[in-house]
């Protein structure tokens, strides 16, 4: 029995090992569900994975997932540091669109020029996701306010508050689309050519996403602040006991999340349609957390997750072609999802169990342990 | 991360609590997200069968004789009940009719512009010629991939964006909205009439505009009371029949008697209102009165103002296939037949010399219509 338990705790590494498996078998999960769906409706499950695949490989679909992906990654990041802390921030969503509305606005009306105006948008929409973020937060502390239903709330407000801006204030109406002026052109972030066979370009804001990603892991793993703030989240009485201020922490991981969700928005706006208009995509904050999830909040793991995202759909029109039905993406993305959170829950109480076992095994045999000791 | 999960073990019972909540939330959340795709996909799956069996498939097939027809929808796709069916009954009419064969791609809520490009390209790529793209979500998309594919044509519906291969169905949404607005105003007791648009965006200002000159025209103190459902770019109030039926109960309690609503697959709700409340409503795009999908309230159905969608698609479909396509805006109005109310149930059977009146004067210039 022990010598189990020890070939178990011998291979900590396993554990590492699994938690790279774990996402692989989620996925493989995901398509075996997928394909009894499939075959239930009465379609062919490789011709579907094969047209998915072929759809996907092409150079100008797969520019299209980058820069989707871009999207979907600076927005994963926004909800993982909220994550780490155990700060539910559900309102990555409305942060992102009313800096986008409110950055959109600044900068179609050219206030300066050229790359003075680029700087000033994102100024922009890193403040207003900040401070709409700080709201949440400050109602956290202040008033002890769930995050989860205040940031829900705020959506709805930043839907309202956007409309309104744009309605009223930013719009201009051409034909049936109420958008905002657009930004100048010397005011825009050029793409750049980086996939071969295909004139379609990829998004400037790749940079960006991936300076984001670094910064993320530098923060979270090698900063002071970065340390407080993962003790902050996984208890919030040992971090008290070490002299953390709890308060000060929740507020400044909030405003943090709000910045980075400020930015998820501009290479739609400063990269693609340059207007913030009815058309301008919705619900990236919600993709961002089933990605924080898939990518359990490591900057690689998202980064693969969000390609992984964007990928399945921006592939399922290819579907229709088939007369599939291109919901099948969704249910591919949502059991992907659930497989990985399943499959990290087990590893997870695995590894308990076989902390309490090598704990009370040492207990077990004091002097072993004192030997190791010395 | 050996230490975290003793962490999480010493947890307080606040955190652990919280924590706790947290994973069953995004459990649930995944699962019903899960679950509601499956019922849609297998809902969709189903349908598709029966709908596309006369189509080809896979893009990669040669070139046949027939003509192959791409059809993009806007968001809520077939069977909203309301505009996308439109387009659809006009292309199925295509399909009967002049033996074309189609291919329908359907939107995703909140998607971008780039996305919408793809979908119009892998049509035109993928060999369908013409491409009808459905909604003026497509304005922008269709502007880029009509420069690319010059020897293709396309429609769009409810955009003028401009290029020598693109034709432009546009309607006078405004017009058709005139003639129910004072059908209300003619019918209603209480002289408080109600509009409830699905989302508050410009194409709806135009029913709204409209029905409110047309029954300002009829009686200059009337009282209307307009709500919009959603706000953009949250698209949810063209299929919230929840929402539809709370602004519409809202309005008859504040004592409207009739309410017309411009809002797509929340119509429903209100005309749900409006039986409860006995009163009457007005529905839209469709001849909603004789949809069997609202047999159970067509009582309640006075008119509805009713946008051809499905005869603006067919139309261009014949002139493509008769070699006729006009490029540029064919504006569908009242002259044009485009928009007009409808008199199933025959309730509008005594007023109907007035309002054929009106329409008179619009068609011949007399009374101009603002459309915001």
């Amino acid at each position: 029995m022990s010598t189990f338990v020890d070939r178990l705790l011998g291979r900590v590494k396993l554990s590492g090992w699994l938690a790279l498996v774990a996402p692989l078998l989620a996925v493989l999960f995901a398509v075996v569900i997928t394909s009894v769906v499939l075959l239930a409706t009465g379609k062919a499950p490789l011709e579907t994975f094969q047209a998915l695949a072929q759809y996907g490989s092409q150079p100008r679909t797969m520019a299209v997932i980058v820069n989707t992906g871009t999207e979907y990654y600076i927005s994963a990041l926004a909800v993982a540091i909220g994550f780490r802390m155990n700060l539910f921030n559900i309102g990555v969503d409305g942060q992102y669109r009313l800096a986008a509305v409110v950055a959109a606005g600044v900068g179609g009306a050219a206030l300066l020029p050229g790359v003075l105006n680029i700087i000033l948008i994102v100024v922009v929409a890193v403040v207003v996701g900040a401070l709409w973020a700080a709201i949440a937060g400050l109602l956290r502390v202040t008033r002890g306010v769930s995050e989860v239903i205040s940031t829900i709330m705020l959506n709805s407000i930043a839907t309202g508050i956007g409309s309104w801006l744009v309605t009223n204030h930013f719009g201009v109406l051409r034909g049936n689309e109420l958008a905002t002026k657009e930004i100048p052109g010397d005011s825009r972030v050029p793409g750049m050519a980086l996939i071969p066979g295909t004139q379609l370009q990829v998004t400037g804001f790749i940079v960006l996403a991936l300076v984001l990603g670094v910064a993320y892991y530098v923060l979270l793993n090698r900063t002071r602040f970065g340390f407080e703030l993962r003790a902050t989240g996984q208890s919030e009485t040992a971090a008290v006991a070490s002299g953390i201020s709890v308060k000060k922490m929740i507020v400044i991981t909030m405003v943090v999340s709000g910045v980075v969700a400020g930015l998820i928005g501009m290479p739609e706006l400063l990269g693609a349609s340059y207007k913030y208009s009815t058309n301008f995509p919705t619900g990236l904050g919600f993709t961002g957390i089933a990605i924080a999830l898939l990518g359990r909040n490591n900057a690689v793991g998202m980064a693969i997750g969000a390609l992984l995202w964007s990928f399945l759909d921006n592939s399922s029109d290819t579907l229709q072609l088939l007369d599939i039905s291109k919901e099948i993406v969704a249910i591919m993305q949502g059991v992907i999802v659930l497989s990985v959170i399943i499959a990290y829950e087990l590893v997870h109480r695995y590894r308990i169990v076989a902390e309490q076992r090598r704990v009370s095994r040492e207990l077990a045999t004091p002097q072993q342990a004192e030997g190791a000791a010395a | 991360m050996r230490s975290a999960c003793v962490h999480r073990k010493l947890d307080g019972a606040d955190t652990e609590g919280e924590y706790t909540l947290l994973r069953n939330r995004v459990s649930k959340m995944a699962a019903a997200t899960a679950a509601g795709a499956m019922l849609m996909a297998a809902a969709a799956c189903g349908g598709s069968d029966s709908t596309t069996s006369e189509s080809t498939t896979g893009a990669s097939a040669p070139a046949a004789a027939a003509v192959k027809v791409g059809l993009a929808y806007d968001i809520g796709g077939r069977g909203d009940g309301s505009f996308n069916d439109a387009a659809a009954a006009g292309l199925d009419k295509a399909v009967t009719e002049l033996k074309v064969e189609k291919k329908e791609l359907e939107a995703t809520q909140g998607e971008t512009d780039a996305q919408k490009e793809e979908r119009l390209r892998l049509l035109a790529s993928g060999g369908y010629n013409p491409v009808i793209a459905v909604g003026f979500a497509y304005s922008v998309p269709l502007g880029k991939v009509a420069k690319e594919f010059p020897d293709t044509k396309f429609a769009i519906v409810d955009d003028p964006v401009a290029a020598p291969n693109i034709s432009n169905l546009l309607f006078a949404e405004e017009q058709g909205s005139f003639l129910v607005g004072a059908a209300a105003a003619l019918k209603s007791k209480s002289g408080n009439i109600g509009f409830v648009g699905g989302v508050d965006v410009p194409l709806i200002h135009k029913f709204q505009a409209g029905y409110e000159a047309g029954a300002k025209a009829v009686k200059p103190d009337i009282k209307i009371q307009s709500k919009y459902l959603t706000q953009p770019p949250d698209f949810g109030g063209f299929g919230d029949p929840a929402k539809g039926k709370t602004a519409a109960e809202g309005m008859f309690d504040a004592g409207a008697d009739i309410v017309y609503q411009a809002a797509g697959g929340s119509g429903g709700g209100v005309f749900d209102a409006a039986k409860a409340a006995k009163g009457l409503a007005i529905g839209v795009d469709s001849d909603q009165g004789a949809l069997p999908a609202y047999s159970g309230v067509k009582d309640v159905i006075m008119t509805s103002m009713i946008k051809k969608v499905d005869v603006a698609v067919f139309d261009f479909l014949q002139h493509y296939v008769s070699n006729t396509v006009k490029e540029g805006p064919t504006i569908y109005d009242l002259k044009a037949g485009g928009v007009d109310y409808s008199v199933t149930g025959g309730q509008l059977d005594d007023i109907k010399s007035q309002l054929d009146d009106y329409k008179q004067k619009i068609i011949s210039g007399e009374i101009t219509v603002p459309s915001s």
